[in-house]
């Protein structure tokens, strides 16, 4: 075995990730108080170089690396290109609102870049060791920063339950894993996805592991009935975390049931398409019904966030290409959706003041009739009406249920938006109709500005003209699927 | 002569001893941190446990890979409980009730 062999290059993105993580961390210690914008520069660029670096590798067929545990193949490469992205975008704009709040150090982004990290390994991992440690690289980076603002008692319980029911989580996932290793006698994905098709479907062993398996995603996704920590750990972080929570490892862990479901476990599709079905269908009642209830904005963002993850499991419900392809698009378009909301929020923000109620958005159209808009356009996506990017998501998830002939669950699915539409379009009203408590104009940074407008108005263009994400995504699915 | 099935019957004990250590412990979140190791260290016994019985070492070397992430786990627990500890003066599960909705 020898040097060349580990094909290391696959992985170049993610090796260039690690070193200037590295630097960053060091570069910490010879950094002062007034300095750390040099440490929040250098993160940028480590951002930019790794998607650099993931634009170069393209279009190239799959290709595995590390003796089979880690593969590059369109689908993680497309992920981890949206996964830059969102953690991009949550830097940008927190910036303001981190300084504000004495959580702009060295820790915010070292750490982000490690969670980066683990979520790209994640994706790319062809092995349940490497999915696992991608998974713990990502959760463990997401406590400790939950936990940065250190006086802050709703931020350190929020780490404290997101903690313990994420360590829960992965306990449930390595259980169901050991047996799964013990129905396949392996523990890479192609060799257990073949053993399976060879040995038949009927091992108990195995349909053991598999619902552990699931029972461990449906947490990590914060699906009903393992929702209980989501609510609460979006309300309790400092948004800037929110937004980084809620938006890229959305993708992450769309990608890890990719892996394990539609790749290692694709022989047991009957059983854990029937069992996502209750999960979805529990995540679309319970996450819109509460979501109405809500007053504080964060938690209503947290209830809607478990019901698109109840629509990102219908598309994996119905197990095939288009289907795969759809939830891969909605994880995509709620990536960019999720960032614009959160972005609201610290755009609003000031110092000791959090916008996070709903009546914190009063009058908006009246203060800043331009942001106004922004924020009408990221609720309307979030309802799913036309020409926004949310309805796009929401049509090809549910045609690839239609086409699976399941049409109830498609009509409850659309039901169920109609609720959700309610207190979206709540915020709407609220802003336009009601007179504002506070005139102050906005003050917010250029650069957030600039790209928060972008962020919105990439909602509307990709409402316009999905067709060619679409195709991309469906296109890179069809080429990483195992044959 | 132990056979697989009582190694996967300790690992299922254990792994039931956790689960209800985390949900019924009303109390301590000392205990609800001790509960979590041992979840995972029931894993392991089963890992091991098929490793063995199957010949096949792949489940062993990824038991190294769970000890090394529950002790670096377990270190951001601890953390995280020492900065609770000084907002709250306390360790208890009930006084963990500031967010609801």
């Amino acid at each position: 075995m020898s040097w060349t062999q580990l094909n290391l290059a696959v992985a170049t993105p993610e090796i260039f990730l690690l070193v200037a993580a590295l630097i960053v961390l060091l570069s910490d210690i010879f950094l002062n108080e007034r300095n750390k914008s040099i440490a929040y520069g250098l993160t940028l660029a480590a951002l930019a170089g790794t998607a650099y670096l993931l634009l170069q590798s393209a279009g190239q067929s799959p290709r595995p690396g590390f003796n089979g545990m880690f593969i590059a193949d369109p689908l993680s490469q497309a992920a981890k290109f949206g996964m830059v992205i969102g953690v991009a975008l949550m830097l940008v704009y927190g910036r303001s609102y981190a300084r504000l709040r004495g959580i702009f150090r060295g820790e915010l982004f070292a750490l982000s870049l490690f969670a980066l990290l683990g979520m790209m390994v994640m994706a790319s991992g062809a092995n349940f060791v490497t999915l696992y440690i991608g998974l713990e690289l990502l959760s463990l980076s997401l406590y400790a920063l939950v936990a940065m603002q250190r006086n802050n008692v709703h931020a350190t319980e929020a780490a404290m339950k997101y903690f313990v029911l994420g360590a829960l989580a992965s306990g449930l996932l390595l259980y169901g894993m050991s047996m799964v290793y013990g129905a396949t006698g392996a523990l890479d994905i192609p060799t257990i996805s073949q053993r399976i098709t060879v040995h038949g479907a009927n091992n108990l062993l195995a349909i053991f592991g598999l619902v552990f398996i699931v029972t461990g995603i449906g947490f990590k996704l914060g699906a009903v009935p393992f929702h209980m920590w989501v609510p609460d750990v979006y309300d309790g972080a400092p948004t800037l975390l929110t937004q980084l929570i809620g938006s890229a490892p959305k993708l992450a862990a769309f990608a890890f049931t990719f892996r394990l479901l539609a790749e290692a476990l694709a022989g047991y599709k009957p059983d854990w398409s029937s069992m996502l079905t209750i999960l979805a269908v529990l995540s679309l009642v319970v996450g819109n019904v509460a979501a109405i209830a809500q007053t504080r904005l964060k938690r209503m963002l947290a209830y809607s966030t478990i019901s698109h993850m109840g629509f990102l499991l219908l598309g994996f419900m119905a197990g095939t290409r288009d289907g795969y392809a759809a939830s891969f698009f909605y994880a995509m378009s709620y990536m960019l959706t999720a960032a614009a909301s959160f972005g609201m929020i610290m755009l609003l923000s000031g110092k000791d003041f959090e916008a996070d109620q709903i009546a914190d958005f009063k009058g908006l159209a009246k203060r800043d009739p331009w942001f106004a808009a922004m924020m009408l356009i990221v609720m309307f996506s979030m309802a799913g009406i036309p020409v926004f990017v949310g309805f796009f998501a929401k049509f090809a998830v549910l045609k690839a249920v239609i086409s699976t002939g399941a049409i109830w669950l498609a009509v409850l699915a659309v039901a169920c938006s109609l609720i959700g539409a309610f207190y979206y379009l709540r915020v709407v009203k609220v802003m336009y109709f009601d007179e504002p408590e506070n005139q102050a104009p906005i003050a917010a940074a250029p650069d957030s500005r600039i790209l928060l407008s972008v962020n919105c108005l990439l909602l509307l263009l990709l409402g316009l003209l999905p067709d060619r994400l679409l195709t991309v995504l469906t296109e890179a699915v069809q080429r990483s699927m195992l044959p | 002569m132990l056979s697989l099935t009582h190694y996967l019957g300790l690992g299922a004990v254990l792994f039931s001893i956790s689960v209800f250590g985390i949900f019924m412990n009303r109390k301590n979140l000392i205990v609800m941190l001790m509960a979590i190791e041992l979840m995972l260290l029931a894993v392991n016994m089963n890992f091991v446990a098929f490793s063995q019985f199957m010949g096949d070492l792949h489940g062993q070397i990824f038991v190294f890979f769970i000890l090394t992430v529950a002790a670096a786990e377990s270190a951001i627990g601890l953390a995280i409980l020492v900065v609770l500890f000084r907002n709250l003066r306390s360790v208890e599960v009930e006084q963990l009730d500031s967010l609801k909705g």
